[in-house]
């Protein structure tokens, strides 16, 4: 080989290493008559809820408007390849979709970075907004006063857990538990009394991303005082808190003495889908801090039929740290679809909005997709209030629910958040020394905007 | 040579026009964007910001971490794995009767033409706490590993061998098979033994050839990425998280597309030094 040859080899070294930070795109020809939608699928190929929803609604926008297409541009990744994905279409307007679907957590931080467009002028003359409670309006609402998404639904967090397997245990099967160290104690009973079951799932760690960081470590945190993360009177993210250390220790003590699962298993990107469709069906887990959406799978029409769940699986709140005022707690967010700024049909995107959106389509998502009304008119649809058997519960959470502090650094200080929880899940690290990681990550974030409470 | 004429340079222009738009120019965005703090998401403006993400690195002890893990990962999978057992498999094939010799090479070739993403997911399977692996440590009666979570580093690095060694071994069967046959009988009358001829005749003569196959398996260990984000993750925790995997956390998980660009350019770099010290070799070889 000549010595050239590898100097040409260096060179191609280079161009892969470039190449990997400038790849991925999805080129689809814009068209004036089509809009495309660009949402999440499943990693589960058997759960389609979302869209068989949406293939029922551009029919019925394809037949309202003669000559106009929708093109569904599903993609199907874990949350945070998701958001990537999303956010790469976004940034040019030869890739950016008319309509995308998006967690409000992103939102802001989108916005700052001109990704989306303000809706204002067509919710001005759009007589369903009022029905949105004032809450879900304000869930799309970004700094500068505009409105740049509609939510579709909001959700609610608490705990589920197999009846069967507490009958095992002798633990009682109207459980409410009124502190964490009640949560605990019912784990250790059940890894004592019924081996072979995972006695508790929190979730945890980088891989399940948000996930992890909302349904995981916030239910515990904001459990812990006021302000835990983000102090409103002081607008500055609080470092070196109390609550969050103790937050970790709860994450560390799951995992150090094996109530929870298999580490390698909880920190799997997948692990919601397996919790969903394997581990509560199956009867593998007792104590799930999770969603309200869970039944959605478990519907006839959902990926894992499950007909017995509402005789099986119990609901209750999660509880404060200590069962201090108001002694319950919940987290809540959901999903807006919003217009990307660089979008060349932003019309044709709101008439899908509005299609999207007719009382009738409005009330079948919240049923099908599990969601927690935020329109007066479908919470009080008889068909959604008889949807499932836990729909009052997880409704009755919303007035204990909290909102994460929507702020555009809000995704990093999440991940910084997953970091933490992975390293105390590992073992890795000792609270503290996360902890203390985290705070150091924060300052990087935040820069001044940071306020220490230690 | 033939002196070219005026236009001697019009052939070469379209190849250097693509050579521009394709290569310098991708690179030359990249070390833009290096000094500057791009974000996917969270802010719109773009600053210049000198050396800043360099300094961020540095400082950085994930970062520092991860070079490490990057140095263990080449050495252990590519200068150690890949390269001798390459170059083992080659010995012994042109030993072994001819059907031996094909179905070796099948497989090993196999191993090397699947895509990336499959090799990682069969690996995948071969290695999580159900897999193929502790199902053969069980029937053995061997305590059994989860060796994705605890040992996750040897788990990829081992990966890597599986996947590369095909090219080793290529490199090496054409280089032994250059050897003239008289140099080995003549060494065989004088009466060297099999290991001393391997010593004082084979490696000599086919150095020029190792030092080419280390530099190419070096170059492509270093940019490895989707065998380990399809295996690991990077993780648990960090303990699988190479400078390719740390890139692609810092650009897109958390958004930071500036120094995620930084780090590549210091995992350039890196290359680049290897690229220099094998080069060296090449030229006193000579």
């Amino acid at each position: 080989m000549r010595p050239t040859a590898p100097l040409i080899l260096a060179a191609a070294a280079t161009v892969i290493a470039a190449g990997s930070l400038t790849a991925c795109s999805s080129g689809s020809g814009s068209s004036p008559d089509t809009v495309k939608i660009a949402y999440q699928r499943s990693t589960n190929n058997k759960v389609l809820v979302m869209d068989n929803y949406l293939e029922a609604v551009k029919k019925d926008f394809e037949k309202a408007n003669p000559g106009k297409k929708v093109k569904l541009i599903p993609i199907q990744a874990d949350e945070n390849a998701y958001y990537t994905k999303i956010q790469q279409m976004m940034r040019s307007s030869k890739t950016a979709p008319d309509l995308v679907y998006e967690d409000t957590f992103l939102i802001n931080s989108d916005i700052k970075s001109g990704y989306l467009a303000p809706i204002d002028k067509y919710l001005a003359k759009w007589p369903s907004w009022d029905q949105f409670l004032p809450t879900a309006k304000t869930a799309a609402k970004a700094q500068d006063g505009k409105t740049y998404g509609v939510p579709d639904g909001t959700d609610t967090r608490g705990i589920w857990f197999n009846k069967d397997i507490f009958k095992k245990a002798g633990l009682p099967t109207d459980w409410q538990p009124k502190s964490w160290a009640e949560i605990l104690d019912a784990a250790r009973t059940i890894k004592q009394k019924v081996p072979g079951t995972i006695p508790l799932n929190i979730y945890t760690g980088k891989g399940p991303g948000e996930a992890a960081v909302m349904q995981g470590f916030e239910m515990l945190l904001y459990g812990t005082g006021a302000d835990p993360l983000y102090d409103t009177a002081s607008s500055k993210w609080v470092a070196g808190g109390q609550g969050f250390k103790d937050s970790l220790s709860f994450v560390n003590t799951v995992f150090s003495e094996k109530l929870g699962p298999q580490q390698s298993d909880a920190l799997d990107p997948n692990v919601g889908t397996q919790v969903q469709t394997d581990w509560l069906p199956n009867g593998k887990l007792a104590i799930d801090i999770d969603g309200s959406w869970m039944g959605n799978q478990w519907l006839p029409t959902g990926g894992k039929p499950w007909p017995e769940w509402s005789t099986v699986l119990g609901q209750t709140a999660m509880p404060t740290q200590n069962g201090q005022a108001p002694g319950k707690v919940s987290m809540s967010g959901g999903w807006i679809y919003s217009i990307p700024a660089k979008s060349k049909n932003q019309d044709l995107a709101w008439k899908m909005i509005e299609t999207l959106q007719t009382k009738q389509n409005a009330v079948k998502w919240t049923i099908q997709g599990a969601q927690i009304a935020v329109r007066k008119d479908v919470a009080a649809d008889p068909d959604y209030l008889k949807s499932s058997p836990g729909v009052d519960f997880f409704t009755g959470l919303v007035q204990y629910t909290h909102y994460r502090p929507a702020l555009p650094v809000y995704p990093q200080i999440s991940t910084a958040i997953g970091e933490a929880m992975e390293a105390v899940t590992t073992g890795d690290a000792k609270p503290d020394a996360a902890a203390k990681t985290y705070d150091d990550s924060l300052k990087t974030i935040a820069g001044d905007a940071v306020v220490n409470k230690g | 040579m033939r002196r070219a004429g005026r236009f001697g340079w019009l052939p070469l222009t379209p190849a250097v026009v693509l050579l521009l738009v394709f290569l310098a120019g991708p690179i030359g965005y990249c070390v833009y964007i290096a000094f500057t703090n791009m974000q996917l998401t969270g802010s719109s403006s773009t600053d210049f910001v000198g050396f800043a993400n360099f300094r961020r690195a540095f400082a950085d002890p994930v970062f520092r971490n991860a070079v490490w893990l990057t140095l263990v990962f080449t050495v252990i999978s590519s200068l150690v794995g890949q390269n001798s057992l390459g170059l083992l498999l080659a010995t012994l094939m042109r030993r072994a009767s001819k059907p031996v010799r094909t179905l070796t090479g099948a497989f090993v070739i196999a191993a090397w033409v699947l895509p990336e993403i499959v090799a990682a997911f069969l690996l995948y399977a071969f290695f999580r706490r159900e897999g193929t692996l502790n199902g053969i440590l069980d029937w053995l009666h061997l305590p059994s590993q989860n060796w994705l979570y605890t040992l996750p580093i040897i788990a990829v690095s081992f990966a890597n061998v599986w996947r590369g060694t095909a090219f080793s071994m290529l490199i090496y069967s054409a280089a032994l098979g250059e050897i003239p046959q008289d140099i080995t009988e003549a060494a065989e009358v004088d009466g060297a033994s099999g290991l001393r001829r391997f010593w004082h005749i084979t490696l000599p003569m086919i150095r020029r050839s190792i030092a080419t196959n280390l530099m190419l398996n070096t170059l492509q260990t270093l940019s490895v990425f989707g065998l380990i984000w399809a295996m690991t993750r990077g993780g648990p925790g960090n303990r699988s998280e190479t400078l390719p995997v740390f890139m692609y956390d810092q650009a897109f998980n958390k958004s930071l597309i500036g120094y995620g660009t930084a780090v590549a350019l210091l995992l350039l770099l890196i290359s680049s030094l290897f690229s220099v010290v094998y080069l060296r070799l090449l030229k006193t070889e000579v």
